[in-house]
């Protein structure tokens, strides 16, 4: 009997192709939307968690203010030498404690110049980071103390200004500092956000702080735990520190911030929860219109073949069975609707990821939530019309023109 | 032990409408009909003789008065009761032949034995035997659109008899078909009665047509105005 009823309804559908398919597409349209975009934001997401799990898990990041979505303080104070040198001193269990500041600076060699980010720190940056060195050496002690100007460039920044030379040696410009190349970094490609990490200057902190930052604090501070050593441990013993030195009373909350990886990689998934979100409202609207117009045709349909209704009435059919064949025929339509939708997402996803280069990741919540959904839709636009086509009279129908 | 008629009608009122506007389809009609019979009514239009055929077919019931169904009356019947009513008792012929469209024959035939939900190969080997019997061997796949309208008839007469029902309910089956097809279908109609014992009402306004009939009822303004027993066979012969 079910099987008759779904050979009818597709008949009914397959009658009007073009019709039905103008239907669905408002389903088709909402359902692709979000099928491809939560593709595309899966695919971004494991490249993102994919870069971050190779910058390692015994990374930690410092930084004044809390961090996460919405809640950037920007009053936060920012960080001294002083502790940096608390923390190395007093905190067991590290291999690197780098303070960071970041800038940017034009950088010139010869007629050459490039725009760039001055990242000023010390040697410790690149062991937090397990960036080796292409070319040359790192800082020396004096240099370290901001004494004599050095300068490390990545890969993109030798490129723009050396083309193929080798610059160890030479002498660029950044930011009107003369600044000796000692050493050029491995290269080490897009960072999971699209940058590229290559286009760098990695100078000594006190540099950077006098000649590009202006200041004397940092702004944020990189930590690297010791391998078998636990980074839970060694992120609250730099909390408590931090707390004990920026004297924050006990009760209060932290105006700084120390997050693994894995904590900043759910701040960022947290922003793609809320893109999420807004998807689903849009997908939410345009399902609404694709039931309704659904509805819409199946009215016009319950029409169009009220004489048919008659006489399937007449002959012996029960309201609900009638009932049935217009709810089956609306869902098959809406499901039609959904598997086409799915399927478009699917292949633009595939287009867009391939442009992209990040994975192909496909959901199968997702799209079981989008099939699950479409029949929904079918289900409840099309109970009104085939309410109707079973509430007909027989008598009144058999007449109908 | 006498078995109840088949059908009976006992004070049998249609209105429509109310007040000074109110309209008497059938007004306080006594009536009943045996097994095996074939019942012709005719009447001008208006007279409520379509209005009894539906209510006799269940698709309308009567303002006042009690309908009987092999003695079992109709009145408190709801929806339902009345659809399985005509599911398990009616067959229907129309004037407009009513098969669904760009739908095989052997498909049309099987319609009703979709909703008592018998299963494939059962439905279609009693509606190719009707198809049979309507004289239709050989057409079981044409739709609706490559048969005459004689054909069409036919196939709408397989409709109705496929489920072997107690009445055989025709309203007007030769309106729209020429004489010469009209006679053939009405032949068939009294092969029907004759051989297959199956109960026939049929509604014409056509004098030859209702001649096939064994009893003839004339209906004028509502009212049962004469109900005669016909001896005579009719002398057309084809």
């Amino acid at each position: 009997m079910f099987f008759e009823t779904a050979k009818l309804a597709w008949r009914a559908i397959s009658r009007n192709m073009l019709r039905s398919f103008l239907t669905v597409l408002g389903v088709v349209i909402g359902v692709a939307a979000v099928i491809a975009m939560v593709t595309v934001g899966n695919g971004t997401t494991a490249r993102v968690k994919d870069e971050l799990s190779r910058l390692g898990t015994n990374t930690l990041f410092v930084r004044p203010g809390q961090w996460g979505p919405g809640r950037v303080s920007t009053e936060a104070k920012r960080f001294t030498d002083k502790d940096v040198q608390a923390i190395r001193e007093q905190v067991t269990g590290l291999r690197a404690v780098a303070p960071v500041n970041r800038g940017t600076a034009t950088v010139i060699a010869g007629g050459a110049n490039h725009s760039t980010s001055a990242i000023g720190t010390t040697n410790d940056y690149l062991i937090a980071q397990d960036w080796d060195l292409a070319f040359g050496r790192n800082f020396l002690p004096n240099e370290d103390r901001g004494s004599h100007a050095a300068c490390i460039i990545g890969e993109t920044v030798r490129k723009e200004l050396f083309g193929a030379a080798n610059p160890v040696g030479q002498n660029i410009r950044v930011s009107n500092i003369a600044c000796p190349v000692i050493g050029i970094l491995a290269v080490k490609g897009q960072s999971g956000m699209g940058d590229d990490q290559d286009d760098t200057v990695i100078m000594p902190l006190k540099l950077h702080q006098r000649r590009i930052g202006g200041t004397t604090t940092i702004s944020s501070i990189i930590l690297s735990a010791q391998d078998g050593v636990a980074t839970s441990k060694v992120q609250s013993d730099v909390e408590s520190l931090l707390r004990e030195r920026r004297r924050i009373a006990i009760g209060r909350e932290d105006d700084f911030s120390v997050n693994d990886m894995s904590q900043i990689a759910a701040a960022m998934t947290g922003t793609t929860v809320l893109l999420t979100g807004l998807l689903g409202a849009v997908a939410a609207v345009s399902l609404l219109v694709g039931g309704i117009g659904i509805m819409n045709i199946m009215l016009v349909s319950v029409t169009e073949r009220t004489r048919e209704i008659g006489i399937r009435l007449a002959i012996g059919a029960l309201e609900g069975q009638v009932l049935t064949q217009f709810l089956v025929e609306a869902v098959m339509l809406s499901i039609f609707g959904g598997v086409t939708g799915i399927m478009t997402g699917l292949a633009l996803a595939f287009g867009v990821v391939s442009y992209l280069q990040v994975p192909f990741v496909t959901s199968p919540t997702i799209i079981a939530l989008a099939f699950v959904f479409s029949a929904a839709i079918g289900m409840i636009f099309g109970y009104f019309p085939a309410r109707r086509a079973a509430q007909l009279n027989p008598i009144e129908a058999l007449r109908h023109e | 032990m006498t078995l109840p008629p088949l059908i009976t009608f006992k004070q049998v009122s249609k209105f429509y409408g109310r007040g000074e506007a109110m309209i008497r389809a059938l007004d306080h009609i006594d009536l009943s009909i045996s097994q095996g019979e074939f019942v012709a009514i005719m009447g001008p239009s208006g007279s409520g003789k379509s209005t009894a055929m539906n209510i006799i077919g269940g698709l309308d019931v009567p303002s006042s008065g009690e309908y009987f169904f092999q003695g079992i009356p109709t009145s408190s019947f709801d929806r339902s009761q009345l659809t399985l009513l005509r599911r398990h008792m009616l067959g229907f012929v129309f004037q407009g032949f009513n098969l669904l469209a760009r739908t095989s024959a052997v498909e049309n035939v099987e319609l009703p034995l979709v909703y008592r939900g018998m299963d494939h190969r059962e439905r279609r080997r009693l509606a190719l035997a009707a198809l049979e019997q309507v004289g239709l061997k050989g057409r079981e796949s044409h739709t609706t659109q490559e048969l005459s309208g004689g054909q069409q008839q036919r196939v709408a007469i397989a409709r109705a008899i496929v489920t072997n029902p107690a009445v055989l309910l025709a309203d007007e089956p030769t309106g729209n078909l020429d004489t010469r097809t009209s006679f053939e279908i009405m032949e068939l109609i009294a092969r029907l009665n004759r051989e297959n014992g199956i109960t026939v009402i049929m509604v014409t306004h056509e004098e030859d047509i209702a001649a096939y009939g064994k009893r003839l009822l004339r209906f004028v303004d509502g009212r049962l105005a004469s109900d005669q027993v016909r001896v005579k066979e009719p002398d057309h012969v084809l």
